[in-house]
């Protein structure tokens, strides 16, 4: 984004409606600023972090420190709708979010984004602790200053580095169960880092004219279909691999381990189907690969499900003992 | 419907509402969190005091 594009949407001049005219922004505009569904995954990911801390945590402190990574995640994400208000504009996935549409100005968004930012980090540390407090402003930054302004425009690498803050929310809930860092959350992280490049990388593919035309160097469009289809196999490899730490080091039982391996075989089997097999047509080659992004969304749900599962139920620790 | 012909102006204020509405749920949120967590961080340390 150029400086004279920043300041005119700064300034709110971006956006269709005069700067004086009155908003016509409602609650939902706002709502919708806060990328509900990609929070929702996040939030899972929160409560199986606080879940799997050996640290019984209060209800009520649970539901708040999962209420600030909500906060914090859909700040984010409002911030980046703000920053890149002008590609989403192009975009036919984002044309309908509220800033292109004229709903929300982009000033109106940015001083959302920055208060609830703001009101998220200082609520965490008030009423949870500081650390945890520390790793959300860490994920928002990261995600606001790393990804959307330094990685998105510059580096088909955007999505690789800007996962790590999507794989925050396990660290950032098991820190807000025990004021404390330990190995677990850190391999939930890592699972969801290797999770995000083969997730994004099947929607880049089926969206690949769309990147193109808002100057957006993802992986395809840089590189091309081939070298797009053999790093998401090889990070699904890697994924998958990650995804058999949790029962290696013990803190995961049967259920996720079972989870894993179905989840793991049939996630294998799309991939390779979009990547080695030949499709007949380009509608076909579109479906494989919504077929794979939709399938990571439910592979990551199912082995987070699990996980949390199993710490509600105390089972884990089968698994852990027969592994020792 | 004879309600009043809908024009910019209502527009705006029914999305003016519809904002303040929602603020004013989330101060009130923000209120009982707080007084909540008072609660729950003292625990018993108050009722169990010895004066």
């Amino acid at each position: 984004m150029n400086p004279g594009t920043l300041s005119a949407i700064i300034s709110g001049a971006a956006t269709t409606a005069p700067a004086h005219a009155p908003s016509l922004a409602t609650a939902s505009d706002f709502f919708a600023l806060l990328k509900p569904r990609v929070m929702s995954l996040v939030v899972f990911t929160g409560i199986a972090g606080i879940m799997l801390a050996p640290v019984p945590m209060h209800p009520v402190a649970a539901l708040t420190a999962l209420f600030c990574i909500a906060a914090g995640a859909g700040a984010s994400g409002a911030l980046n709708m703000w920053f890149d208000a002008d590609i989403d504009a192009i975009m036919a996935r984002t044309q309908s979010r509220p800033i292109p549409r004229g709903r929300i100005t982009p000033s109106e968004a940015l001083g959302f984004g920055v208060a609830l930012s703001l009101a998220s980090i200082a609520t965490m540390g008030v009423l949870v602790n500081w650390l945890a407090a520390g790793l959300l402003a860490f994920t928002i930054a990261f995600y606001v200053f790393v990804y959307t302004m330094g990685l998105k425009r510059r580096t088909p690498q955007n999505i690789v580095i800007g996962g790590l803050a999507g794989a925050m929310p396990p660290a950032i809930g098991w820190a807000a169960a025990t004021g404390s860092l330990a190995v677990e959350p850190l391999v939930l992280v890592a699972l969801i880092f290797m999770w995000t490049p083969p997730h994004f990388w099947a929607l880049a593919l089926y969206r690949a004219d769309d990147y193109a035309r808002a100057g957006v160097p993802m992986l395809p469009v840089v590189a091309g279909e081939r070298a797009t289809k053999n790093q998401i196999i090889l990070y699904t490899l890697v994924f998958l691999v990650v995804s058999a730490l949790p029962v290696l080091a013990g803190f995961a039982g049967l259920i996720y381990a079972a989870t894993a391996l179905a989840f793991g075989a049939v996630f294998l089997g799309l991939v390779l189907q979009l990547c080695v097999m030949t499709a007949a047509t380009r509608a076909l080659a579109s479906r494989r690969a919504m077929r794979v992004f939709g399938f990571s969304i439910l592979h990551l749900f199912a082995l987070f499900a699990s996980l949390i599962a199993e710490a509600a139920f105390g089972v884990s620790a089968l698994m852990g003992s027969l592994v020792a | 419907m004879t309600g009043q012909p809908r024009t910019p102006e209502s527009d705006a204020a029914r999305s003016l509402k519809s904002r303040n509405r929602a603020l004013a749920f989330v101060l009130v949120g923000f209120v009982v969190l707080f007084f909540v967590m008072t609660l729950v961080r003292l625990g018993g340390n108050v009722a169990e005091r010895s004066f």
